[in-house]
């Protein structure tokens, strides 16, 4: 079994590993670096629990090989929170109530933390497309698009953040 | 109108802060099975059969084990030795751990590898060398029936795959009342296959400690305690004794009923540990988690329904042959070998019915376990609903004039149903008709009707279900025999805060925010103030576990009940603080005043703080209460939903045009958590109508086995779903809540169903099997001369 | 599901990249956007003895006009279609079906030429690339030469690609003014593969008569295939409902659909007419300039 010596960036930190090269990236994240927020929840890259930043792009960890973020930057749902406390996703996801388990939960985030970036809000049709590579099976995702527009919004909106009706809610 | 007692700071019910479990799983630190790491700690991994039945003729493990890193291949005969090859099913059937001589469906567990890592351990599982020699094969139900069909199970000693027989009702009566209806409409409906598919998959760490004897396993199970006591039972004559077995249910990514059952993989864990003296970790894939887990459904039903001309529903008969695959490992009470099968009169009032179920074995994995809803009910509703709609449209009538009609009437709660159960409470005509008002019900109708005359298909689906949950009174619900209560401890510091702790287990639920909140309600200790803790089976009070929507009705009842116990020693100990009899005392949330006296006040902190440093004396010191409460009824959730279809004649694709859900599940804890479980079961009920089915080819090859052909939906198909509610308290219950996860499960797929079936009835198609695929619809379409 | 282990190179160089690829002969697998290629090695379909990674070589994602062709580097990401101005209004063909290949996350990694080289018949751009009559640039130990589209699918997951070739480029032809084109895909769920789909590239003059046409399908035979039948029933013929009608009922005739969990052959084939039609009459409609 050969093993190679891999430097990567994760979260702003620079970190090293030992791996084989068919280490799968997201096995290198929970058991090599630590960090136990990347979740597998299938072998056929269709559930997206796994989901990571690889320079700044969303993509599934359980489809890349560890070797191949040799030299990278790579960012996990441990990094999402800044020194001022969590980011407009996270906390948009606690207040719609988008996860219930939380198992989907950071790989959701990630992708949405990508998909916010843009300036202009996109549709509950384009967030929908946006994160379906991503399953969530508690959800059924009404919440989680509202957490996805709760963030756009206090990211990109001047105006604080309105209190949204719900319909189940009064 | 959800209405509050208490102030958003103490955030008791009716309120929805926060989720007091979300700051550690939006930040990556939620502690789910795989994220448990011990020192020394071994991997398992399992080979498993590529064969629905094979007499197993060797198994060479010798190449697997000059891997270095392979400590250990495990196999049946080894097993055999300390008498642990086999287990039972929580249902009283029997199942192999391992095989000692036959696998009796694909991917059934062959062997297990323990290795020092699990790169490792994936590497000698293919190593293993295992000749097989094929068996005949059945995996039809009705052809597993017929005499001389191939035994699967011929251990049981009996000459047939038949398992149990399982009736209700009268069939005289219910006959003679169907003869004297009008009309009799008669439907086969078949359920199928499925699985709950929660993201995260099963798996557990076992660490056995030589020294102490002790064993403690990390397990993703929805019942903890009940899994102690299995595995005391099971494994007693080893050595395993209750005290000296501690389960611990981490964070579960997602339950829904799949994470009940003993699988074999639990077992082998604990026996490679105790063995090997080791911590050893099994985390199952995907694949094996589709092909091997305990299934839901697989319900094969002929039903009969009366009606006369003018609208009258008369009695129901329905027949059912239950495929559970190898063996019967269904979760359900024990008295109830078809579960609560039985509530399939549903919302309407009949006078006659009688129902019958014969359980069967095939070669197909063991199962008959939920997803997502309590014992059976969506096989119940999926057929009264459907069975209702084909009668509605026969006799002419709209579908939900024909609902309005035969609904049991408001004053007839409680209702005592001609298949035996009380129904607490209901009000049925108001969830339809606030349905109907939000979806603008008469509108559609019209369009539907242009639309139809322009040769476009648009279809609206009804279905009014009456869920059944919270089991249950100890008079008939045990599983294994352990009565169906479940308990709640609270503990108050004292400084005022509390701890309390349930014999469930949230698997997403938000029981760490809904139990606080409860106990928010009950004794005014704001609901952040209020740690709650499940899942470790040595501290928390022992309980049955969280499947079936009945952690509310019965743990929750049990805080509710605790919280009352603490208040009444507050009393005692405000009387005596307030120098007051305890008669002149007053409560709202928070505090003691006397009567007459607003200034004469002691708060509930003030009281914890005496409890322990000035508490009268003849009184015990603290203030705690435990409660293991034993619900008297079940409580009855219900709902109207309705759907809207279009149907693309060229492709045979449905598409949901717009779905409200109006549910009633009591008082509501939490809007948004209750808003949240709607939503979630409202696309798991989506599912199966339109997506996934797990199927079998003549070889018992599994189709459907993983993520590319087992299609949960994404945020794509999950229609934007609008949902509502009223509220009829449940009678019974402490809290007048009712239970609410699992109702849009049951609820949705015959409003789907009967959507799609009510776009073609003008066509002659009468009903279409769930899941109605693209293809299947299309067939629908063109056998009805519908071109595209 | 844990992959077998293997060697792993990272040429850092096409040069480099066809030198490892020469000397370690069919033992190596080309690593691209491993999209296919990895699930298939945690399942242990395939075991590759080699990984040569080419995703460390420069310039080897781009999309650039050039002579009357858009060039399109192999190792070009789906997304990259998605967020092309250039793609997205020349080109609406290959943001279309870039569009359903998988999901975002997949299409983030996952790259045309690993697309196009893997060959499954259930891949979408093979279809188009028929459609579109693209050409696809290869480079091996004797150099490099362009195969077109119609040539490079010759078997079930099998191409023209020589031992040690790999797909460098992919050329395809700026459309005309006259030019009207799509795919359409249909499929159980978003992101799965094709129940079928189909890829319709077509010119209509100003007499409203089809000068042009190619018709690529996808998940309809073992091979990715034009529908040469369909195609003839539009060239030279007035375009409308029912030389339309007569196209798709051509391409439905001349698939070869295999009966599998998205339906029966029966289904795929009359699918293959409904979906043809549709294709056909939007490109027409572009063609022809109602509609982009």
């Amino acid at each position: 079994m050969s093993l190679r010596e891999i430097h990567l960036t994760v979260n702003g930190e620079a970190r090293t590993a030992t791996v084989e090269n068919r280490l799968l990236l997201v096995h290198c994240i929970r058991e090599n670096l630590g960090l136990t927020g990347t979740h597998v929840g299938c072998e056929t890259s269709h559930c997206g629990a796994c989901t990571i930043h690889v320079e700044g792009t969303p993509v599934k960890s359980c489809t890349m090989f560890a070797v191949q973020a040799d030299g990278k930057s790579i960012t996990t749902v441990e990094g999402l929170a800044g020194p001022d406390g969590i980011s407009p996703v996270q906390e948009g996801f606690w207040e719609e109530h988008g996860l219930q388990c939380g198992f989907c939960t950071p790989g959701m985030m990630m992708t949405a933390t990508a998909l916010v970036r843009v300036e202009e809000e996109p549709s509950e049709a384009e967030i929908r497309e946006a994160i379906s590579g991503n399953l969530c099976r508690c959800t059924g995702y009404v919440n989680i698009v509202r957490a996805i527009q709760f963030a756009h919004r206090k990211i990109h909106s001047p105006a604080p953040v309105p209190v949204m009706a719900h319909e189940g809610g009064e | 109108m959800v209405t509050t007692r208490t102030t958003p700071e103490v955030g008791g019910m009716g309120h929805s802060p926060r989720r007091k479990e979300d700051p550690r799983f939006i930040q990556g630190k939620g502690n789910y099975i795989e994220d448990i790491k011990l020192p020394g700690m071994l991997w398992m991994d399992i080979v498993r059969s590529p064969y629905a039945h094979a007499r197993i003729v060797s198994i060479d493990a010798s190449k697997a084990l000059a891997i270095p890193g392979v400590l250990a291949v495990i196999t049946g005969k080894d097993l055999e030795k300390y008498g642990l090859h086999w287990m039972p099913t929580l249902m009283s059937d029997t199942q192999m751990v391992l095989p000692t001589d036959t696998v009796k469906y694909q991917a059934q567990e062959v062997c297990a590898v323990i290795a020092t890592e699990r790169y490792i351990a994936a590497d000698a599982i293919q190593a293993v060398e295992v000749e097989y020699e094929e068996l005949p094969v059945v995996v039809d139900p009705f052809k597993a029936m017929e005499p001389g069909a191939t035994l699967v199970r011929p251990d049981k000693g009996k000459d047939t795959n038949h398992i149990w027989h399982w009736e209700v009702g009268d069939p005289d009566a219910t006959d003679a009342i169907l003869k004297a209806s009008d009309l009799v409409v008669k439907q086969d409906v078949y359920i199928p296959r499925i699985h709950v598919a929660s993201i995260e998959t099963c798996g557990c760490v076992a660490s056995f400690d030589k020294v102490e004897g002790k064993l403690t396993v990390w397990m993703t199970t929805q019942a903890p305690h009940a899994i102690r006591t299995v595995l005391a039972l099971v494994a007693g004559h080893v050595g395993l004794s209750e005290e000296r077995i501690r389960v611990i249910s981490p964070d579960i990514g997602g339950g829904f009923g799949g994470k009940v059952p003993v699988y074999p993989g639990y077992v082998i864990a604990i026996a490679a540990s105790v063995l090997i003296g080791k911590p050893v970790k099994w985390i199952e894939d995907r694949m094996e988690n589709l092909q091997a887990d305990s299934f839901a459904r697989d319900y094969h039903t002929t039903a009969e329904l009366g009606v006369n001309r003018d609208g009258t529903l008369t009695a129901l008969r329905v027949k059912t042959l239950a495929d559970h695959g190898y063996a019967d490992s269904a979760a359900n009470p024990s008295k109830f070998p078809a579960g609560l099968y039985h509530i399939c009169t549903g919302s309407y009032d009949l006078k006659g019915a009688h129902v019958e179920v014969d359980g069967v074995y095939t070669n197909k994995p063991p199962g008959g376990v939920a997803y997502r809803c309590s014992f059976r009910v969506t096989e119940a509703v999926h057929t009264i609903e459907r069975m209702v709609d084909i009668a509605a449209h026969e006799i002419g009538m709209d579908p939900a004039a024909l609902r309005m009609k035969n609904f049991i009437e408001e004053d007839q709660f409680p209702y005592k149903s001609v298949l035996g159960w009380e129904y607490d409470s209901g009000n049925y005509h108001a969830a339809l008709r606030k349905a109907m008002d939000i979806i603008g019900y008469e509108d559609l109708r019209k369009e539907q009707l242009e639309k139809r005359a322009k040769g476009e298909l648009m279809g609206i689906g009804i279905s009014s279900f009456t869920e059944i949950v919270g089991a249950g009174p100890s008079r008939d619900f045990d599983i294994l025999g352990i009565k169906m209560f479940d308990s709640a401890e609270i503990r108050v510091h004292p400084t005022g805060k509390a701890i309390a702790r349930f014999g469930t287990k949230s698997q997403g639920q938000g029981h760490e925010t809904t139990y606080a909140q409860i106990v928010a309600e009950e004794l005014g200790i704001p609901m952040s103030q209020v740690q709650v803790e499940e899942g470790d089976t040595d501290t928390a009070p022992y309980g049955l576990g969280t499947y079936a929507s009945r952690s509310t009705p019965t743990a929750g009842a049990a805080a509710a009940m605790a919280a009352r116990k603490i208040r009444d020693k507050a009393r005692k100990i405000a009387a005596y603080l307030l120098e007051a009899d305890e008669e002149d005392l007053e409560w709202e949330p928070g505090k003691f005043s006397v009567r007459g006296n607003p200034d004469a006040v002691k708060t509930i902190q003030e009281i914890a703080f005496a409890a322990y440093t000035n508490h009268p004396q003849g009184m015990e010191a603290g203030l705690e209460a435990t409660h293991y409460y034993d619900p008297p009824n079940l409580t009855y959730p219900f709902g109207s939903y309705i759907c809207v279809v279009d149907i693309d004649k060229g492709t045979g694709q449905v598409t949901i045009r717009r779905f409200v859900a109006i549910d009633d599940c009591g008082n509501i804890i939490n809007p948004k958590i209750v808003e949240g479980q709607v939503h979630g079961g409202l696309t798991m009920g989506l599912a199966p109508s339109l997506y996934e089915e797990i199927s079998y080819d003549e070889a018992g090859n599994c189709l459907g086995g993983s993520f590319v052909d087992y299609l949960v939906p994404t945020a794509v198909e999950s229609p934007h779903w609008e949902t509502g509610h009223t509220i009829t308290p449940s009678p019974h219950h402490p809290i007048g809540a009712k239970g609410v996860g699992e109702s849009p499960t049951v609820g949705a797929p015959p409003a789907i169903a009967n959507a799609v079936v009510d776009a073609l009835w003008h066509l002659g198609v009468r009903h279409i099997d769930i899941p109605m695929t693209p293809a299947r619809v299309w067939k629908v379409l063109r056998d009805h001369g519908v071109e595209g | 599901m844990i992959p077998a282990a293997f060697d792993y190179l990272a040429p850092a160089s096409l040069d480099e990249a066809i030198d490892l690829l020469a000397r370690h002969g069919p033992d190596a697998k080309i690593l691209s956007g491993g999209m296919s290629l990895i699930p298939a090695m945690k399942i242990r379909l395939a075991e590759p003895a080699v990984i040569v990674d080419i995703n460390g070589i420069p310039d080897f994602e781009y999309l650039r006009e050039e002579g009357g062709q858009l060039h399109i580097g192999a190792m070009t990401r789906e997304s990259a279609f998605e967020q092309s101005g250039l793609v997205r209004h020349g080109y609406p063909i290959l943001f279309e079906t870039a569009k359903v290949i998988a999901d975002p996350l997949v299409r983030n990694r996952a790259t045309i030429g690993g697309n196009i080289a893997h060959a499954d018949p259930a891949n979408d751009h093979p279809a188009t690339m028929l459609a579109v009559g693209a050409t696809i640039v290869a480079r091996g130990p004797n150099g490099t030469r362009e195969i077109a589209a119609d040539d490079f699918f010759n078997g079930f997951f099998s191409t023209a690609l020589e031992d040690g070739e790999m797909v460098t480029e992919i050329r395809v032809p700026a459309p005309t003014a006259r030019t009207g084109s799509t795919y359409l895909k249909f499929e159980r769920k978003v992101g799965d593969y094709a129940i079928a789909a189909v890829a319709v590239n077509l010119e209509v003059d100003e007499a409203g008569h089809c000068t042009s046409a190619r018709i690529g399908l996808t998940n309809v035979s073992d091979v990715p295939m034009r529908a040469r039948n369909a195609e003839s029933a539009l060239i030279g013929h007035a375009v409308n409902a029912k030389s339309i009608e007569a196209a798709s009922r051509e391409a439905a005739a001349e698939c070869d659909p295999k009966a599998d969990l998205r339906g029966p052959v029966e289904y795929k084939r009359d699918l293959v007419r409904v979906l043809a039609g549709r294709a056909i009459g939007r490109a027409v409609a572009r063609a022809q300039g109602r509609t982009h």
